[in-house]
């Protein structure tokens, strides 16, 4: 029995899915190419031009020099940064009660976490800048980020009760028997375990914030964020630092995505290598004994 | 409820009190559930409220429960709202289907015909592109398919296409945008309801002499209806309602119900009228998915997302 080399429906591979799922990435990849490509570009023009003059780091030599552009990305990360902070401290309790709790309401919270994710990001933005009208409070920073931890709370806790409802809620039990107490349970076992989820969730919510155009701009007020930034720019035409900065965060994202990769995998592999042992002795058995049989 | 064993019972004066049983859940989601409810749930009722104000940027607006705004924007209006409306809920499915289209045989392919070390790195290649900002890589996709781009200029030198052929400008460009953006809300749950079918039953399937075709269509396409389900909430919401792709990738005939708010609101200060039309939107995309719901519904929607 070859099944090490067999996939799962159990046939040959597929020329045609392959190509098709390679053509298709093929395509996705051409806008991320020429980003990095044209931050590269020797153009003596403040705007990007497709005439390739040669390679440069003139660019990333002077990311500075676009007026407006390094304090929008400066406020756009101290926003992702709060804004994400905060919604894993508040997103997180509420994650715990809906995850290991019944309670009267619990239909409602998980509804309102739902809709805030599936609700159309125009509408939330329309909606919140008329909420702050309505109450008179001035919109810039501060609304900026009530705005972006509103979303990013429903984030955190679609990611953390992800990753509570795969947790045995028996470790917990046994903790307690054992006399911790409730905040002991959460200190020493609860949160160790949800380290993984708490970090993934904390990476989603920073991304989700960083990239928001549509919500950030009926809140901003004169505050200008990073994304605000490059779609007033994008009308007349982006300048080459706009490109050095998008190609720095995507190989940040890139790295911080693998390295969080990598600690998940090494993280499943502990709590699941005597299960894979067992499983790798029985199908090594196998082929080992399948020609015996034969 | 441990403690409610009668063979261990506790004297009674240490037994928690029912408050402090049933309390924690109320606690834990204070904060968290109050946040949301204070700026999400309440905004989106406000926006209502504001809607039936009426009144002018100069001297503000009071509340005059002006429900007649409904119909003077959808009916008798000297701007085509209506139009708007109508060609976001088309860009919305027509965006929606080819993503099915495309997305259904890559999340097939990586669940189905890849090893299991393969399908955590086939599915990272297909989020790649959202490590880019999203106004970014729109705009560079306007900078690729622009008159004197790359992509054109290739095809009138080779004589395929004619002097005067675009790309931007196009509905065509505004769906083609749309979907890239959304491939990934698509591909990501149909992998997991495929991912999530028992390889046995499609044995079970062969087994019982149905060829490919059937085993695909009776089989596999029936079990991974909630994976699509999932994939178009999330991508017909998002397009309808989305701004940038058809402002970046567009002209004056592909203006949007999102543009058309956004204007309103930021350009124009007619607040009444952006949270009039944004409160329609969200009534009439409600209305869309509750009816495809009570259809193709499945239960556990929360699950996939």
């Amino acid at each position: 029995m070859a099944s090490l080399t067999r996939t799962r429906d159990g046939r040959t591979r597929s020329p045609w899915l392959s190509g098709f799922y390679w053509l298709v990435i093929f395509i996705t990849f051409v806008p991320i190419v020429v980003m990095v490509l044209y931050s590269f570009n020797n153009a003596p023009t403040s705007r990007i031009t497709f005439v390739w003059a040669g390679f440069t780091t003139y660019w990333y030599r002077n990311l500075t020099q676009v007026d407006g552009l390094s304090h929008a990305f400066v406020t756009s990360l101290e926003v992702a940064v709060i804004s994400s902070v905060v919604s894993i401290v508040i997103g997180t309790p509420l994650s715990m009660a809906l995850g290991r709790y019944r309670f009267w309401g619990k239909g409602f919270l998980s509804s309102m976490v739902f809709a805030d994710i599936a609700a159309p990001a125009i509408v939330v933005g329309a909606a919140s800048l008329s909420f702050f009208l309505s109450i008179n409070l001035d919109t810039g920073l501060l609304t900026i980020l009530i705005a972006h931890i509103a979303f990013n709370v429903a984030y955190v806790v679609v990611v953390v009760r992800a990753r509570l409802s795969g947790m045995d809620s028996a470790i917990e039990d046994a903790a307690r028997d054992l006399g911790a107490g409730p905040l002991t349970t959460f200190t020493r076992v609860t949160l160790p375990l949800l380290w993984p989820a708490l970090l993934a969730a904390g990476l989603l919510a920073f991304a989700m914030s960083i990239d928001d155009y549509v919500i950030t701009s009926f809140v901003a007020g004169s505050t200008v964020t990073f994304p605000l930034f490059v779609y007033g720019a994008a009308k007349v035409g982006l300048p080459p630092q706009v490109l050095c900065f998008g190609t720095i965060i995507f190989f940040v994202g890139l790295l911080l995505a693998l390295a969080n990769g990598v600690l998940n995998r090494r993280h499943l592999i502990a709590r699941a290598a005597t299960e894979d042992d067992a499983i790798a002795v029985i199908q090594q058995r196998e082929v080992e004994v399948a020609p015996v049989r034969v | 409820m441990t403690t409610d064993a009668p063979v261990l019972a506790k004297p009674a004066s240490r037994r928690p009190s029912w408050i402090r049983r049933h309390s924690p859940p109320y606690w834990l989601s204070l904060i968290g559930g109050g946040w949301m409810l204070a700026f999400f749930l309440i905004p989106l009722v406000s926006g209502l409220i504001v809607s039936l104000e009426t009144g002018n940027p100069l001297t503000g607006y009071h509340l005059t429960w002006n429900w007649a705004i409904y119909q003077q924007l959808f009916v008798h209006s000297d701007i085509p709202y209506t139009t708007f409306f109508l060609r976001s809920l088309y860009y919305g499915a027509a965006t929606t289907v080819l993503s099915i289209v495309i997305s259904y045989p890559m999340a097939y392919y990586i669940a189905f015909k890849v090893k299991e070390r393969w399908k955590s790195p086939l599915l990272f290649l297909v989020l790649l592109s959202f490590f880019v900002s999203f106004v970014i890589r729109t705009d560079m996709w306007a900078f690729i398919l622009s008159n004197q781009g790359i992509v054109i200029t290739a095809l009138r030198d080779l004589h395929l296409v004619g002097k005067n052929f675009h790309i931007l400008g196009t509905s065509n460009a505004v769906i083609g945008g749309d979907v890239y953006n959304n491939l990934a809300f698509m591909v990501l749950p149909i992998y997991v309801a495929l991912e999530r079918i028992d390889g046995r039953i499609l044995e079970a399937a062969r087994d019982l002499y149905s060829n490919g075709r059937q085993v695909f269509l009776r089989v596999v396409l029936p079990l991974s209806r909630a994976g699509i389900f999932a994939g178009v909430l999330l991508v017909f919401i998002t397009t309808v309602g989305d701004p940038v792709v058809s402002s970046l990738l567009g002209g004056v005939g592909t203006y949007t119900i999102g543009q058309a708010i956004q204007d309103s609101y930021l350009t124009n200060q007619q607040f009444n009228v952006a949270a009039a039309l944004s409160t329609a939107l969200m009534v009439v995309l409600g209305l869309i998915m509750f009816i495809y719901a009570k259809v193709f519904g499945t239960q556990n929607i929360e699950n996939l997302v």
